[in-house]
């Protein structure tokens, strides 16, 4: 079986994957059917957000993937992300209908706010959820696309791609607080009532969404494993520990760095398409350089070119955020910065890597 | 200045443009007139300093050369611009009658069937072995088809038989960064016979082995010449000695001696500028 084939010789995965499994049924099962006030009940706060973490998860083997494996450290894919969740809020808006503020039928509330007659174009299509399904993947995947083939074909590589990244997204974040972007300036898009015709304050709805965010989290590990495992995942390391040599053997560096990138970017947009309806807003603060810093830290924690490390990653450090943001806030950046040093200069290959190290010396 | 010649060329009436002639497929590497490699009037400078100057070099297909020289005459550079790594400021280097090298990328002059050994061995280190020569197979090597790959038997055959060849069975499954520095010399041999290319430029295979393992790289380079052309860079005269039918010898960026290997060391300029040291 395909499944089997993939897990094989992939302990991590088989174990995230049933850690995952497991999490998803309990919680669902002790939110929807124990009752409220009840020891063992899981409050649906605490469902959402597992269910955005779970949206981090995916955030960050989309960005294991590339930095991890194809070495390429993009400090931008909070970008992708965020246009994923930009194209999601755009759908979610269309759903409001005339329960907005001003009861305008055609018009989203900013925009009858800013005395705007008509829709602009970008926005038709997106009250059907088809079009705005495409469009999660389409929007980060083009972007990737035409950003990577110029990039790559230059040949530019190492620090002045990161930099470049980070201007990407910083560039994006500048336009989308415009007002005339047409994408709500810097309140974003937020008010969601229902998505699919479901409310999206009913507990069922955020279970939905949770389990949504599990079984994609599942798939896209399951698609990385699938293209790492296969030839072009081994062209990809070969690029990341001697490109030059990868070109002599007869393999277009470019067109496989390109083609990862920007299915890396698709990840990420999905994952950013299903955190939205969790969150319930989109602003262009998404877009902001540091978040794109700390997706790495995300992965520099777990353990690089893992996959489960990522994941792992993610989730630890934003409990430790939501922990930390709660208690003493204005210790967070400080605390993620520490962090990522002592992982650089005591665990080079993370929480993954120092686990693998203890076994070996049990055996 | 490359999209000013490029313009020029567009202007040149007595030729099809450029991007309407076909692009010629290895198989049909042209070498009726017995040649497989020209380089012509070749000259490079980096920063002003002249690493090639003005060199013309033809390689018969199926030949066994060796070039020697002293340190910074040239050698590596010379591979560089038949792989598409360094573009020379003039001259013209075709592969067959017809193949033009220099409007080619590295991929590209690795797909028609140049394969190349580098100087510092350069392998991958977090592959296996068998991964190493795997990845170096001659295949479909563009991204679709690599995703979806299959070895099959005869494939896997094929890296083992070139395992046994380089010696390292044994060493199949393990990580080629754990190899003796000898050792990856082996596997970067191997790698290039896994392309099966057409013509082979060998960088200083041999340093950093032993004596035997110098007979059996010698066995191997002239067992490959004939159906293979294979051009040997190398500085160890014993091991030149065991191997070469001609010898060309490169000074200051161009040719200085052309010959069998008396006939080389016994000319007075090569004596002065290499042997004698
Ligand atoms: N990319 C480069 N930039 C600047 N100078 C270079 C570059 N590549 C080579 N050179 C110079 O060109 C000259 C020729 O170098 P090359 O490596 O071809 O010599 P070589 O014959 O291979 O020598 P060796 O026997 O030491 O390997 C040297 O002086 C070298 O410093
Ligand atoms: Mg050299």
């Amino acid at each position: 079986m395909l499944l089997t084939r993939i897990l094989k010789n992939d302990l991590g995965g088989q174990l995230l994957l049933i850690a995952l499994l497991i999490t998803t049924v309990t919680v669902a099962l002790l939110n929807l059917a124990v009752p409220e006030g009840h020891a063992l009940h899981i409050s649906t706060y605490t469902v959402t957000l597992l269910g955005k973490y779970l949206t981090y998860g995916l955030l960050a083997i989309a960005v294991d993937l590339v930095w991890g494996y194809l070495g390429i450290l993009s400090l931008g894919h909070g970008a992708f992300f965020a246009l994923g969740g930009y194209a999601m809020g755009m759908y979610l808006m269309r759903q409001i209908g005339d329960r907005g503020v001003y009861g305008n039928p055609d018009l989203p509330d900013f925009m009858v706010f800013l005395n705007w007659q008509e829709l602009p174009w970008f926005w038709l299509g997106f009250d059907m959820f088809w079009f705005a399904a495409i469009m999660i993947m389409l929007v980060p995947g083009l972007l990737a696309f035409v950003f990577g083939w110029l990039a790559f074909r230059s040949r530019v590589t190492g620090v002045y791609l990161s930099i470049i990244t980070q201007a990407l997204t910083y560039a994006l974040m500048l336009a989308f607080f415009r007002n005339e972007m047409g994408f709500g300036g810097n309140n974003g898009l937020t008010d969601f009532k229902d998505i699919l015709g479901f409310d999206l304050q009913a507990d069922s709805t955020r279970v939905g969404l949770f389990v949504a965010s599990a079984l994609a989290l599942a798939l896209g590990y399951l698609s990385c494993r699938y293209v790492m495992n296969s030839r072009l995942g081994r062209v990809a390391v070969a690029i990341r520990d001697a490109e030059d040599r990868t070109r002599f053997i007869g393999y277009r560096v470019e067109h496989v760095k390109l083609w990862i990138f920007t299915f890396s970017a698709i990840l990420a947009g999905i994952a950013g398409a299903l955190y939205v309806p969790q969150v319930g807003i989109i602003n262009p603060g998404e877009f902001s350089p540091l978040n794109s810093i700390e997706l790495v830290v995300w992965v520099a924690v777990g353990g690089r070119a893992t996959l489960f490390g990522a994941v792992i990653g993610a989730i630890a450090v934003n409990y430790g955020k939501t922990y930390f943001t709660a208690a003493i806030p204005e210790l967070w950046l400080f605390a993620l910065g520490a962090l990522f040093i002592l992982v650089t200069v005591l665990l080079p290959r993370g929480v993954v890597g120092l686990l693998q190290q203890l076994k070996r010396k049990q055996t | 200045m490359k999209q000013l010649d490029q313009v020029r060329d567009t202007f040149n009436r007595d030729q099809v443009w450029r991007f309407l002639q076909p692009r010629p497929k290895p198989n049909e590497l042209d070498l009726s007139h017995g040649a497989i490699l020209y380089l012509e009037s070749i000259s490079v400078s980096f920063d002003g300093f002249k690493a090639i100057d003005d060199l013309n070099l033809y390689i018969d297909a199926g030949e066994l050369r060796c070039i020697i020289g002293p340190n910074g005459a040239g050698k590596t550079t010379m591979m560089d611009i038949i792989t598409g790594k360094t573009r020379p400021d003039t001259g013209s280097a075709y592969f067959g009658q017809r193949i033009d090298l220099l409007q080619m990328t590295e991929p590209e002059i690795a797909q028609l069937g140049i394969g190349r050994k580098f100087q510092k061995p350069t392998v991958f280190e977090h592959h296996s072995v068998f991964e190493n020569l795997e990845l170096a197979m001659d295949s479909d090597k563009r991204v679709w088809p690599t995703l979806f790959a299959k070895l099959s038997d005869e494939q896997r055959s094929r890296i083992e038989e070139v395992m046994e060849i380089i010696g390292l069975q044994k060493q199949s499954s393990q990580l080629s960064g754990s190899l003796s520095h000898g050792q990856k010399q082996w596997l970067e041999i191997g790698m290039l016979l896994m392309q099966n290319p057409l013509l082979l430029l060998v960088d200083e295979p041999v340093a950093g082995m032993t004596h035997q393992e110098m007979d059996r790289t010698a066995e191997l380079l002239t067992s490959l010449a004939g159906r293979h052309s294979v051009v040997v860079v190398e500085h160890d005269m014993d091991f030149v000695r065991s191997i070469a039918r001609k010898v060309t010898v490169l000074h200051q960026g161009s040719v200085l001696a052309e010959g069998s290997m008396d006939e080389v060391q016994n000319d007075p300029r090569v004596i002065e500028v290499y042997l004698g040291e």
